[in-house]
């Protein structure tokens, strides 16, 4: 995985007096899935249409595969694959023909199985236009790894897919790492990226604010861990029992809800006091801040720590 | 060269599939023919002697001028030619292919029409068929190269309305189509010289129906000859593959210089 694939170095994009993405500087490795987040007009898009050869950057240098994309496009085509944000395919054309038009521009064999592995076997003879939202997303994603790319550049993968379809493409990308491909996803869907990404960008009007693993990121907020307990005595219930550490108490039903700032010594806490209470643990759940909770609190505080 | 074959052989398919394209490429050109066919050859007996170049003609300009520029501006704007970018067709198979397509629909509607205007209207064929061949391949490639030029430089399809239509309109009237350039007022002929339909029929007149040109019809095959090279050459120049890319607006006026051949041979023949 220390083989470097993706660089991108302070790189610059504007578009007249708008900088879209200002000097950000990340590398991803081989076999890397890489997760680029951000709210809508963070600069993903561009970072991902420069990194394409779809753009020229104003600043910075950029390699893929060391690969320069602005000035040596066709070297990149045959080792990277993508798929775009928003892809147009002519509308009469079908399934097959444009499987065996983009596989003959790359010079590999059709590769038909992609279409049975995405559920579009049975819409092989359908033209483009013939097809859904999520089956025309299937398609560009078919079409995207049909030549075994080195670099995959997938921008929002799973809009307008079905759980079904999600799950497949979550496999593919999983068997697609697993043989050295190095993927960068750009997505809004907080959960897949928690759930693919080795490591994350978090991008806030055009500059990096955050980056790391999804634990890494989700742990350097000011999040507060939910640590939820039960015992059979109800020795939480008594009035003025604190802990360390916690910052807000909540009971439900039965439950004693404790949000931390630091769950171990609150944990540890508890844990005591119902031994010395000679109470009886039943349950006891700790949930950290999810990686949705900790992008909310960067883009509100503007990446600020 | 397997890819490029498998990409004509796709867009030659659409093509057939596409309504409005086979609209401008069979069913306009053939009704025109046969209404012109059953009122000219009436009204203007002259008409017949040159009514199979003409009507070819007219079929090569509806096809190239007024349907290939919108196919061209369609796609860029929705984002097909980004597709394609991205999986490595090449900007020049984007502009050649649908040229090349556009040349086998018209193959067959030429063939049409040669092929039943002496039976139906009485229209003399071609004495010269080697002439007349390299005429309308010339013709074809001219007006297709201008068509591209259009598609290249138009933002949007009102544009490559405009663009057309500038060179179809004139080209109905004073292109020799209608009636010879030597029955045109002077100061009209010269703007007619601007037109690759005056040099296209000059040169059948002269070269494939031996009747008598309006000026030495080599110089119109010339002049076809360096529009076309110069026209294709500017569409891949000006060529972007996204309807967003402000390359676009600046360099647009750099059509114009398509014209070059065409306002050269004015200054030496008008």
């Amino acid at each position: 995985m220390n083989e470097v694939v993706v660089e991108v170095t302070d790189f610059r994009k504007t578009y007249g007096d708008l900088v879209a993405v200002d000097d950000i500087t990340f590398e991803v490795h081989r076999g890397e899935i890489f997760g680029l987040l951000g709210p809508n007009g963070a600069g993903k898009t561009t970072t991902l249409e420069c990194l394409e050869g779809l753009r020229t950057p104003d600043g910075g240098w950029l390699r893929v595969a060391d690969i320069d994309p602005t000035r040596q496009v066709r070297q990149l085509r045959n080792l990277m694959g993508v798929q775009l944000q928003t892809s147009a395919l002519p509308a009469n054309i079908r399934v097959d023909e444009v499987m065996n038009l983009f596989c003959a521009y790359h010079n590999v064999p059709p590769r038909h199985d992609l279409l049975e592995r995405l559920d579009l076997t049975e819409k092989r003879s359908a033209q483009y236009h013939e097809l859904s939202g999520g089956q025309q997303r299937r398609l560009a994603l078919a079409l995207a790894v049909a030549h075994d790319p080195r670099v995959l550049f997938l921008d929002e993968p799973t809009a307008g897919l079905d759980v079904a379809s999600r799950v497949a493409l979550h496999d593919l990308m999983r068997e697609l790492q697993a043989a050295g491909t190095t993927i960068i996803l750009a997505t809004h869907d907080m959960a897949e990226a928690e759930e693919m990404a080795d490591r994350i960008a978090i991008l806030l009007r055009g500059k990096i604010a955050a980056t790391g693993t999804p634990l890494e990121i989700t742990a350097s907020g000011a999040g507060l861990s939910k640590v939820t307990v039960r015992t059979r005595g109800a020795c939480l219930t008594k009035p003025g029992v604190t802990f360390p550490a916690v910052d807000q108490t909540l009971f439900n039903d039965e439950y004693a809800v404790y949000y931390s700032t630091d769950v171990g010594p609150t944990v540890s806490a508890i844990i005591a006091y119902i031994e010395a209470e000679n109470d009886t643990l039943i349950d006891l759940r700790i949930e950290r801040p999810s990686l949705e909770d900790r992008f909310l609190e960067i883009t509100k505080t503007g990446g600020a720590r | 060269m397997n890819a490029f074959l498998n990409h004509f052989s796709f867009e030659f398919r659409t093509g057939i599939r596409n309504r409005t394209l086979l609209l401008m490429t069979y069913l306009f050109p053939l009704v025109v023919y046969v209404i012109l066919g059953a009122l000219m050859t009436g009204v203007n007996p002259m008409f017949a002697e040159t009514m199979i170049p003409a009507m070819v003609i007219f079929a090569i300009l509806s096809s190239t001028l007024l349907s290939l520029p919108d196919v061209l501006v369609t796609a860029r704007n929705a984002g097909i030619f980004r597709s394609y970018r991205i999986n490595g067709v090449p900007a020049v198979s984007i502009l050649i292919i649908p040229a090349l397509s556009a040349l086998l629909h018209l193959v067959v509607i030429a063939a049409i029409i040669t092929v039943t205007a002496p039976i139906v209207f009485d229209a003399p064929l071609p004495v010269n068929w080697p002439g007349f061949v390299l005429i309308f391949l010339l013709m074809v490639s001219g007006c297709a190269s201008l068509g591209l030029l259009i598609g290249v430089v138009s933002s949007s399809s009102q544009m490559t309305v405009l663009g057309g239509q500038a060179i179809f309109l004139p080209s109905m009237i004073l292109g020799g189509m209608m009636m010879p350039l030597s029955m045109v007022p002077d100061a009209s002929a010269r703007i007619a010289l601007l037109l690759p339909t005056t040099h296209a029929m000059n040169a059948f007149r002269g070269l494939a129906h031996n009747l008598t040109p309006d000026f030495d019809p080599l110089w119109s095959v010339i002049i076809l000859l360096l529009g076309t090279v110069l026209a294709f050459g500017l569409a891949i120049y000006l060529f972007t593959w996204d309807s967003s890319d402000p390359r676009q607006r600046k360099r647009a006026p750099l059509a114009l210089l398509a014209l070059l051949p065409y306002v050269v041979g004015t200054l030496l023949l008008g």
